[in-house]
C-alpha cells in the first residue's frame, strides 16, 4: 500500500451534470473530515453570495482512517447554513462513510443547481444526474424506498441520502436523511440540497481498497476492536443508548421540561431509556464499520380501524429526540414520542429544532403572544396528537407563522415577540440544562452543537466557578474533537481513540507525517474552522442568550448571572483568537 | 471439517464487521464486497439483515461448474479455492443457488472458505463454526427476520 499524500475529491457540477476528479488536496495540511471540509469550503464557497446561491458548495468528507478502523464511520457535511448564513458543519453516519470510501473518494463536492428536480448517483465508475420531478413533495421515508429502484445497477452496497418536504419548503432546519435512521440534522443541510434541486443522492461503494502488507495493521485493528467493544462506555451506547441519560439528567434537575419552565419532572419515567427498552425497542442497528450498534429502533403500533387492524412503523430514537419532542413538549408516553418523531422523519426536519420550536410556540400561545389563528392547533403541553399535526404544519410551511418558525425560533420572535423564553443557543438548544458552561459552549460554539465541546460534562463535574479553567477545558476539548472528526471517528469512541492510538493508526497506514504532528493537526483544523466562521461575519457578541437560560434552577441552585456573563465573554475572546490564527480558511 | 454457519442473523445489526474481517484477513483488502460473507439488508435497512454466505453444499454446484478445477470439493461441505487455476469465467457464481459467490469487476470470485476468522468479529454472536455436513449435523439458521 503506497502512502497517500493527497485526498481524492469528486466535484459534481449539478447545473451541467459534468464532474471532475481532483486529487490535489494535501493530507498533511487538511487532515481529513472536518479539516478537509473546511479546506474545500474555503476554496469553493463565496462569502459575497447568499446560502442558496448555486455557486455555494455542499460538501461531504471522510478522513484517512475511514473504514480502516472500527467506528471510523462518520461523514462531515459542510455548507452555508440557511439558518445563519455562515459556515456550518453537520455529521452523520449510516452507510455513507464506507460507501464514499468504496466509491474511492474522500470527499464529494456538489456545485451549481440542477436544471430540473433531480437525483444523483455517484460511484467508482458512475456519475449520473437524472430527472426526479416525480419524487418532489414525497416524504423522506417514502423517497428512500423509491430510490432503491431509481438507478438500475446500483443495487449493491450503497448509501441513500434524501430530503423531505421541509427542505423543499425552505425551512432553515431541513435535514438530509441518511439511510433512514441517521441524519445531517442541524443547521439546514437538507435545504441546501433542495436549493441544488436534488431530492436524493445514491453513493455506490463497490471498489475494494488496498491495505498495508504484514501483520501490523490487522493486529492493531484487533486490539482496537477489542478495546472498543469491551469498554463500559460502549455498552452504554448499545444497551439503553443515549436515552439512558433521561433519568440521571432529570434527577440532576438538568432535563428541560415544557419549554424549560422546569428541569425535572416525575413524568421522566414514562420516556426513560429503560421504558423505551422494555416496551418499544425492536432492535439495534449500526453504522457500517461500527460493532457498537447504538441506533435504537422502536416499534410504533397504530390501530387504524375499529377492528383489530394495525399498522406498525419502525422509528429510531435518541436522547436528543426524547428531550425535544418528549420532555420539552411535556409528552410523557414513550409511544407518543415515537409517533411525533415519525412525522418529523417524514417531513425531513431537524428533530431538535422542530421540537424546541413548538415548545416555544406552545408557551407563546399560552401567554397570548400568538393566537390559534397562527398556531392552527390548540398547542398544549402533553398533547401528542396535536403536536404530530403541528409538525406537519411546520414541515409543510402551512401559514405565515409556521413559515417564520421554520426559519428558527428567534426568527419567529422577531415578528411575534416572546424572545425571552426562546430556548435557543445559536440554534434550538439540545437536551442539557446543565448550566453555564454548556450554555456558553453551545450558544457560541462553532456548530452550535452539544457535541462541539463537552460543556454539559464540565458543568456536571465542576462545582467551582472558575472561568479560566472552564474556557481552557472548552477550547482543549474542542481541539481533541476536531481531530476525531477529521479522521472521521464517531465521537462515542473518544475514550479509546486517544492521540497516541490515532498516531498508531495513521502510522500503520503510512501517514507518518500526520502521525508525528497530531497535536498540530488538531489545532490547525480548529483554527481553520474558526477562521471560516469569523470570515463569514460571525460575531459571538451578537449571539443572544435568552432570559429563560438565566431563570432555571439545577442541582447546583439558580444560574449565576455573573459567572455566565464572564464565561461567555472569555470564551468569545478565546474563539476570536483562534479565528485570527487560522491557516487554510479564507 | 467445520463450516461457518450464520445461525443467528436475527441479531445482526448490519455493522459489516464480518465482511470487513474476511476481506482484511483472508483476501488482504479493505472491502465489504470482496469477502466470503456479505451482509445485506433484507428489503431495506428497517427490515433486518441477511448474510450472503456459502451454505457448504456437498456436492457443491460451483465445483461442478468450474471448468479448471480452481474450485474443488471441501470435506464437510463448501469448496477449496485455488486462485492460480481460476480463469475468471464466473461460472461458479452463476451456478451458486444462493448467490453466495461475489465477482469483482475483473470477475475474480470471492467465496467463503469456512476458516471462521470472521466469527470473532461479530459483536452479537450471529456466526458460529458448526460440524460439517456428514460430521454430526446439518447447519441450522434463523430466517432473516426471525428472532
Amino acid at each position: 500500500m503506497e502512502p497517500r499524500t493527497s485526498f481524492k475529491v469528486l466535484v459534481v457540477h449539478c447545473d451541467t451534470g459534468r464532474s471532475e476528479v481532483k486529487a490535489n488536496w494535501s493530507v498533511d495540511e487538511l487532515v481529513g473530515g472536518s479539516g478537509l471540509a473546511a479546506g474545500l469550503f474555503a476554496a469553493y464557497a463565496r462569502p459575497d453570495a447568499p446560502w442558496d446561491h448555486p455557486d455555494q458548495p455542499l460538501i461531504f468528507a471522510i478522513g484517512p482512517l475511514t473504514g480502516y478502523f472500527p467506528l471510523m464511520s462518520k461523514v462531515v457535511c459542510a455548507f452555508v447554513s440557511p439558518y445563519h448564513g455562515q459556515y456550518a458543519e453537520s455529521h452523520a453516519g449510516g452507510r455513507l462513510a464506507l460507501a464514499l470510501r468504496f466509491a474511492g473518494y474522500e470527499a464529494l463536492v456538489l456545485l451549481g443547481r440542477a436544471k430540473g428536480r433531480s437525483a444523483l448517483a455517484v460511484g467508482p465508475h458512475r456519475v449520473e444526474l437524472k430527472d426526479a420531478h416525480y419524487l418532489w413533495g414525497m416524504d423522506a421515508l417514502a423517497t428512500g424506498k423509491a430510490m432503491r429502484r431509481v438507478f438500475p445497477g446500483a443495487e449493491g452496497h450503497r448509501s441513500i441520502l434524501r430530503i423531505g418536504p421541509a427542505a423543499e419548503n425552505g425551512l432553515a432546519y431541513g435535514c438530509i436523511n441518511v439511510d433512514t435512521f441517521r441524519h445531517f440534522g442541524r443547521l439546514g443541510a437538507g435545504t441546501v440540497m433542495a436549493a441544488k434541486n436534488l431530492k436524493a443522492i445514491v453513493v455506490q461503494g463497490e471498489e475494494s481498497q488496498e491495505i498495508p502488507e504484514g501483520k501490523a495493521y490487522p493486529d492493531l485493528f484487533r486490539k482496537i476492536y477489542r478495546d472498543l467493544t469491551a469498554t463500559p462506555m460502549m455498552s452504554k451506547y448499545h444497551d439503553l443508548g443515549t436515552p439512558q441519560n433521561v433519568i440521571p439528567l432529570n434527577e440532576l434537575k438538568s432535563l428541560p421540561w415544557r419549554n424549560m419552565t422546569a428541569t425535572s419532572d416525575p413524568g421522566a419515567s414514562g420516556i426513560s431509556g429503560e421504558r423505551f427498552a422494555e416496551k418499544l425497542l425492536l432492535r439495534n442497528t449500526a453504522c457500517s464499520g461500527c460493532p457498537v450498534g447504538c441506533i435504537h429502533v422502536g416499534m410504533l403500533r397504530k390501530q387504524f380501524a375499529d377492528e383489530h387492524q394495525f399498522a406498525y412503523y419502525k422509528v429510531a430514537y435518541d436522547h436528543e429526540l426524547v428531550f425535544s419532542v418528549g420532555s420539552m413538549l411535556g409528552v410523557t408516553e414513550a409511544s407518543d414520542v415515537l409517533d411525533i418523531i415519525d412525522e418529523i422523519e417524514k417531513q425531513g426536519m431537524d428533530a431538535i429544532s422542530a421540537g424546541v420550536a413548538l415548545a416555544w410556540a406552545t408557551e407563546a400561545l399560552q401567554r397570548g403572544v400568538v393566537g390559534q389563528a397562527e398556531t392552527i392547533e390548540l398547542l398544549s403541553f402533553g398533547q401528542a396528537e396535536v403536536y404530530r399535526r403541528a409538525m406537519a404544519h411546520l414541515g409543510g410551511a402551512a401559514n405565515d407563522f409556521y413559515r417564520a418558525l421554520g426559519q428558527g425560533t428567534l426568527a419567529a420572535t422577531k415578528i411575534y415577540g416572546g424572545g425571552d423564553f426562546a430556548c435557543v443557543l445559536g440554534q434550538e438548544m439540545a437536551g442539557y440544562a446543565t448550566g453555564e458552561a454548556f450554555f456558553t459552549s453551545m450558544g457560541l460554539g462553532l456548530r452550535h452543537s452539544h457535541l462541539d465541546s463537552g460543556g454539559y460534562a464540565y458543568d456536571q463535574g465542576n462545582e467551582v466557578k472558575d472561568i479560566a479553567k472552564a474556557v481552557g477545558y472548552l477550547v482543549k476539548d474542542e481541539r481533541l474533537r476536531c481531530l476525531l472528526t477529521s479522521m472521521v471517528a464517531c465521537l462515542f469512541s473518544r475514550s479509546v481513540y486517544k492521540e497516541e492510538v490515532l498516531a498508531d493508526c495513521l502510522n500503520v497506514l503510512g501517514y507518518a507525517g500526520l502521525a508525528r504532528d497530531l497535536a498540530g493537526a488538531g489545532e490547525r483544523v480548529q483554527k481553520s474552522r474558526w477562521k471560516l466562521r469569523f470570515d463569514w461575519g460571525y460575531d459571538p457578541g451578537k449571539v443572544s442568550l435568552p432570559k429563560r437560560f438565566g431563570e432555571i434552577v439545577t442541582w447546583r441552585g439558580p444560574m449565576d448571572a455573573d459567572y455566565q456573563q464572564g464565561l461567555r465573554a472569555a470564551y468569545a475572546r478565546a474563539i476570536a483568537d483562534l479565528g485570527k490564527g487560522g491557516g487554510q480558511g479564507g | 471439517m467445520k463450516i461457518l454457519n450464520a445461525a443467528r442473523m436475527g441479531r445482526c445489526i448490519g455493522c459489516h464487521s464480518c465482511s470487513l474481517a474476511c476481506a482484511r484477513l483472508v483476501h488482504k483488502r479493505l472491502s465489504w464486497d470482496t469477502a466470503g460473507i456479505r451482509v445485506e439488508s433484507a428489503g431495506g435497512i428497517t427490515a433486518g439483515f441477511e448474510a450472503r454466505v456459502c451454505l457448504a453444499c456437498d456436492p457443491a454446484p460451483c465445483v461442478a461448474a468450474c471448468p479448471t478445477d480452481a474450485f474443488t470439493q471441501r470435506k464437510g461441505g463448501g469448496v477449496v479455492v485455488k486462485r492460480s487455476s481460476c480463469i475468471r469465467c464466473g461460472a461458479c457464481a452463476a451456478a451458486c443457488p444462493v448467490d453466495a459467490i461475489y465477482l469483482d469487476r475483473e470477475v475474480n470470485p470471492f467465496v467463503c472458505i469456512h476458516c471462521g476468522r470472521c466469527v470473532a468479529y461479530c459483536p452479537h454472536d450471529c456466526l458460529e463454526m458448526a460440524p460439517g455436513r456428514g460430521e454430526g449435523g446439518e447447519p441450522s439458521r434463523e430466517a432473516a427476520d426471525g428472532a
